[in-house]
């Protein structure tokens, strides 16, 4: 039984609940509470935090309610994209440096050269192009267009 | 009563034809029928990525522009659904159970130009609807205290999280965990910083477009990434002359349309109840009433017209609550909320007064942007369908860096593209652990109008919580909740499914021998349900 628990989506979806109501329900005091009539900033996040650890508690002992081999779906997915998440996450990233210190050229370049990257079918040259023809469009209609505030390009970091 | 209404509607008009507002409007409803066309992109993620080019304009324009990808992404939706069998967007996935045996038979474009023509019945009359009802609905809220306020949210909230799709309890949760992330940042009342981590650039709470990028874009990302099969678009071929419909056709399409418009537009009455339901529920009416209820699921004209009218129905009414109350039905209302607070106007029963020339101008938007829409549909349905065959792997490159320059360009800074990382994670996190994050964006708007009027509430009444169940009004709310609350419980006790969430399933189950047929889709299609909020 308690093996089997450990399979249980819902024990963990319960579990991420819990914590996070801990977290706001042990911090929310350290803002002043106040009373009923005149609450204070830690009033309102220290309840909700309690009622979050409260549904929690249901979530997951629903998990124990389920037989063994039921809602035993895995937290994973059937065929983990590791390298696809990693890029997904990466390209963003990417923007946030490029884009700082090279400005939007490279930043939009890296972002979608680095995301493209992600897709099982993709080739450096496919990203590379896509990346470019992205480049092109997202300068002309961000920085002409609609005139973000944002360099094209830098060099003050060398 | 109906006069001050036409002639608010009358100013309406003169407010969209204005030719900035009509542009506006007209880039929306196209952007909006573009993404809905595109499978894997959904009309939330568009709005975050427009919400910060929006600051610059004036708040008619922006509101009007925004409502138009809403709406115009139901169209797009059902283009996909008919000719491709993709559900990429929830309300319309069981008129892919009719529409895609149609377009095997050859009969796709017919089975489009009729859900043109009755998405225009069903938002005609979701639009009547707002322009009588709001104004009455107003009347009563303008006398509402804080603590109705309150009462009247928390019912809000509450229908928001429990009727919309997946496990009731875990739908309260992600509203709380939005209340919790809506607290973030200075306390209005006090200024004290809260849960910023000692972050400066926390001080302002967490940005509203890289919370809903985060959830509803990368984790979207995350979830198809690798995902999409190879779209089937061997049936995806229409020609202009393919959608005129017979006389038969249009005959036996019009009381479904009623139909269709008249389940919409109740659901889009009870808070929470979004399109989704209605045109699940539509289908499952549809089905009850026919002559020849075995026949659905191959190819029934009737089973494609009624539930999409009842979607467009109740997209349009869905404005109704958000408009006029200020308590947005779902995540995408929760979104145009949004934009409204960030274009400075405050949201609730005084809007229709304060700021007539939004509502009654967005009210004649609505009329301008569907014609647009059945206009845009007929004669550019083969742009459209090439559109279809775009692959997910430009897409969602593409989309990352729109994502990316949208929330750099909200306060042009970096901090909020590493807020989308890390939401993005977190969204993803949620995902896999069965919960669905839209109620997150409902208590996140909400949360810092509901702290406001809770504190209200409880220094007239001196701390008092009997207040809330004391006055009248707010008794009836608070009473609402109970019962939503034990029926709920009820349901769950005697371990059946009440009539709204069977009808999905009973709905379904056709589906599932349908796509068993086209196995090229049949992956996508049960993920993409269950992933892509609404």
């Amino acid at each position: 039984m308690k093996h089997s628990l450990l399979y249980k989506r819902d024990f963990y979806a319960g579990g991420l609940m819990i914590l996070f109501g801990l977290f706001a329900a042990l911090n929310g005091p350290k803002y002043t509470m106040g009373t009923l009539m005149h609450m204070g900033p830690g009033f309102l996040p220290t309840t909700l935090g309690v009622i979050l650890v409260l549904l929690g508690l249901v979530i997951a002992g629903s998990a124990l309610a389920t037989k063994p081999g039921e809602d035993e779906e895995g937290i994973l997915p059937e065929h983990p994209q590791w390298f696809g998440w990693a890029c997904i996450l990466a390209g963003p990233l990417a923007f946030i440096v490029f884009g700082k210190i090279g400005g939007m050229i490279p930043g939009t370049f890296a972002c979608v050269f680095v995301s493209a990257l992600g897709d099982r079918e993709s080739t450096w040259r496919s990203a590379a192009i896509l990346g470019a023809v992205v480049t092109v469009f997202g300068v002309a209609l961000f920085h002409y267009l609609l005139k973000i505030p944002m360099p094209l390009l830098r060099w003050d970091f060398l | 009563m109906i006069e001050t209404a036409l002639t608010g509607l009358w100013y309406g008009f003169g407010v969209a034809f204005e030719p900035q507002n009509l542009m506006w409007c007209f880039v929306g409803v196209l952007v909006g029928n573009m993404v809905g066309v595109l499978p894997g992109m959904g009309p939330l993620a568009t709005i975050s990525i427009l919400l910060p080019l929006t600051f610059g304009m004036k708040p008619v324009g922006a509101i009007l522009m925004l409502a138009g990808v809403m709406y115009g992404a139901q169209y797009g939706g059902a283009i996909c659904s008919i000719l491709l069998n993709l559900p990429c967007h929830p309300p319309h996935a069981v008129t892919c159970l009719d529409g895609f045996p149609m377009t095997k038979q050859g009969r796709g474009g017919v089975a489009l130009s009729l859900t043109v023509f009755s998405s225009f019945v069903g938002a005609s009359w979701g639009i009547t609807e707002m322009i009588f009802l709001s104004p009455i609905l107003v009347k009563v809220a303008l006398e509402f205290g804080p603590a109705e306020i309150c009462s009247l949210m928390a019912l809000g909230l509450l229908a928001g999280s429990t009727l919309a799709r997946g496990s009731p309890v875990k739908g309260v949760c992600m509203t709380i965990v939005g209340l919790l992330l809506g607290s973030v940042g200075s306390d209005l009342e006090t200024g004290q910083q809260r849960f910023t981590f000692g972050l400066a650039e926390l001080d302002d709470g967490v940005e509203l477009i890289a919370l809903a990028l985060g959830l509803f874009g990368i984790a979207e990302f995350m979830t198809s990434i690798n995902q999409t099969a190879s779209i089937n678009t061997q049936y995806a071929k229409v020609r202009l002359r393919d959608m005129r419909p017979t006389r038969a056709d249009v005959k036996r399409s019009i009381f479904p349309a009623i139909r269709g418009t008249l389940v919409g537009s109740l659901c889009s009455l009870i808070p929470g109840t979004g399109p989704t339901i209605a045109s699940f529920v539509a289908y499952a009416t549809e089905k009850k009433v026919s002559k020849t209820p075995d026949k659905f699921g191959t190819g029934m004209i009737e089973g494609v017209v009624c539930p999409e009218t009842a979607t467009h129905s109740s997209v349009q009414g869905d404005f109704i609550p958000t408009m006029s109350l200020g308590i947005p039905g779902d995540a995408v209302m929760a979104l145009l909320l949004g934009a409204l607070i960030i274009q400075g106007i405050v949201p609730g029963p005084q809007l229709i007064s304060q700021h007539p020339d939004i509502f009654w101008g967005l009210v004649a938007s609505f009329w301008i942007g569907n014609i647009l829409l059945v206009l845009l549909n007929v004669p550019l349905i083969g742009i459209w369908v090439k559109m279809l065959a775009i692959p997910y792997k430009y897409l969602y490159p593409s989309a990352l860096f729109f994502v990316c320059i949208g929330v750099y360009a909200a306060n042009n800074d970096f901090f909020q593209v590493g807020e989308v990382i890390v939401i993005g994670i977190f969204g993803y996190v949620l995902l896999r652990l069965g919960f669905h994050p839209a109620p997150i964006l409902l208590g996140f708007v909400l949360g810092p109008r509901f702290e406001e009027n809770f504190r209200r509430a409880m220094l007239i009444s001196r701390g008092d919580l009997a207040t809330f169940i004391e006055r009248p009004i707010s008794a009836v709310f608070v009473g609402l909740c109970v019962i939503l609350i034990a029926v709920q419980i009820y349901v769950r006790l005697r371990g059946a499914k009440s009539d709204v969430y069977l009808a999905p399933e009973k709905a379904l189950q056709p589906g599932a021998e349908q796509r068993a047929g086209v196995p090229a889709a049949a992956p996508l299609s049960a993920d993409a349900t269950r992933v892509i909020p609404h």
